[in-house]
């Protein structure tokens, strides 16, 4: 019998808007990385006095390096919303037996994110 | 009990994605935002050496950074090697991707407690 | 509105074409008509070699899966009026070889299926006079929604995971093994593992979503997998920890 097996296109995720955001969602993660190696070079920057802090400050204020980051921060936002979105379905939350909705779990995320990003802006700008 | 299998290594692997990812959504866009949009665009006003380095020297930061990075790390790892499965059907590469990518996340995160500790 | 609408649909003739082709028909359209109407009215009235799967009409068999528009669909579920003007471009589920016109070949699925146990596993049956295993209400929302699948196969067509790598166990299969590890009166977790935790089972899993969107039952399979995966990571660590004893 010849059946007719339909060939996957390289760019498969071309195909649909939800393959095109899933393939963005995953992509995230280099911009993670390379907010990794941004810090780094921050700290390394800091332990270096104040000099070298400095020059790194106007460095990042490079058209170029502020572009990478702006669409970095585009990722990563992406990154936090689909994150925060999926958890709840991998962690079941339990209180007196009763199982609490996912739409709370996600609640909580969120709230985390709030405070956190809260104490660590406080924490740089105090 | 039934007699198991040695430990494969993809239910670690995924745990230190999941943890990765979970810190990344909590701690990299209000970093980000402040280090690399807000400072350099002159939205706000950046912190002085001095008050940096003393944050930097509290043994907390450090491990909330060395956390941070490390974990990130292991995450871009776990995800970027699936991309690069799936995304771009290269999984016959399997083994150079997975050294390349996990490798990777090892070497940075040395790098990282190094900088740390420098500080 | 008009009366009519034009279905394109993709016709495959094993030994003749190499691909399918897509080839156009006229059909009435009626209020109350699903695009199996349409099929069933080109086959009763215009061209009788179309071939495709149908049974119960009613969402509940899962044998009428297609493509519709390019999203997986149960074509009884389906209707002419939610795409008019039209057309509506008709092809067979993806992922799966076509047999022939709208036909395709399930056999992976109902290999796999049984390979995950989706049955009542007990240590020791109690004995029949003992009567039912009982279970509370909130035991059986536990894993209520999993047990809605119908076999359909849309998950699998929605799948890229499964597209490019068809020994992937795949979402429904995963979806009823978490079906029957969620159910109290159950004691088969620990049988079903080995083939979940393969790395043709949960792992290989990249929580694209597509599977719980496409489902015409809401059942949740991309959760089925992520929870399974946290309990398979959970049960590791402690495996690994853990002297035997204490596990």
């Amino acid at each position: 019998m010849s059946l007719y097996h339909r060939p996957i296109p390289i760019f498969w995720w071309l195909e649909r808007r939800s393959y095109l955001v899933f393939v963005l969602r995953e992509l995230s993660s280099v911009f993670i990385a390379w907010f990794v190696v941004y810090l780094l070079l921050l700290i390394n920057a800091v332990s270096g006095g104040s000099a070298e802090y400095e020059r790194f400050l106007d460095r990042s204020g490079h058209w170029w390096v502020v572009a990478i980051n702006v669409i970095a921060l585009l990722f990563v936002l992406l990154h936090s919303v689909t994150w925060f979105g999926l958890a709840p379905k991998a962690i079941v939350v339990r209180m007196r037996g009763r199982r609490v909705p996912p739409r709370l779990v996600a609640v909580a995320h969120y709230a985390a994110w709030l405070v956190l990003s809260a104490v660590v802006a406080w924490v740089i700008l105090r | 009990m039934t007699t198991r299998r040695p430990p494969a290594p993809e239910p670690f692997l995924w745990l230190l994605f999941s943890a990765g990812g979970m810190i990344a959504a909590l701690f990299v866009p209000v970093l980000l935002f402040l280090f690399g949009v807000a400072f350099p665009l002159d939205w706000l006003t950046p912190p002085d050496h001095a008050h940096l380095l003393a944050v930097l020297r509290n043994p907390i930061t450090r491990l909330v950074l060395f956390g941070l990075c490390a974990l990130a790390l292991f995450h871009w790892a776990h995800r970027f090697r699936y991309t690069l499965y799936d995304g771009l059907q290269l999984k016959r590469f399997s083994v150079p991707i997975i050294l390349f990518c996990y490798g990777g996340a090892v070497v940075g995160s040395i790098i990282s407690a190094y900088l740390l500790l420098r500080v | 509105m008009a009366d009519q609408i034009t279905l394109e649909v993709a016709r495959y003739r094993p030994g003749l074409d190499t691909e399918p082709v897509m080839q156009s028909y006229q059909v009435p359209l009626r209020e109350h008509w699903a695009i199996l109407d349409g099929l069933t009215y080109i086959k009763d009235h215009l061209d009788g070699t179309l071939s495709f799967r149908w049974s119960c009409r009613m969402g509940i068999c899962g044998s009428c899966g297609m493509t519709v528009n390019g999203d997986p669909q149960l074509t009884c579920a389906t209707f002419l009026t939610d795409y008019a003007p039209g057309p509506v471009r008709v092809e067979p589920l993806r992922n799966f070889p076509v047999v022939r016109d709208l036909v395709v070949d399930i056999g992976d699925f109902m290999e796999k299926l049984p390979t995950v146990k989706p049955w009542m596993i007990r240590d020791v049956d109690s004995p029949v006079e003992e009567g039912e295993y009982l279970q509370t209400p909130e035991e059986l929302d536990e894993y209520k929604q999993f047990s809605m699948c119908i076999n359909c196969m849309l998950c699998y067509s929605a799948c890229p995971v499964y597209a490019l790598d068809p020994s992937f166990v795949g979402p429904a299969a995963i979806a009823l093994a978490q079906r029957y590890n969620l159910d109290s009166r159950d004691e088969g977790a620990a049988d079903r593992d080995d083939v979940l935790t393969s790395p043709e089972g949960i792992w290989a899993c990249t929580f694209v979503g597509e599977c719980s969107a496409a489902c015409p039952k809401d059942v949740d399979p991309a959760a089925a997998i992520q929870r399974y995966k946290l309990t398979a990571a959970t049960q590791a660590v402690k495996n690994f920890l853990l002297p035997r004893g204490a596990r």
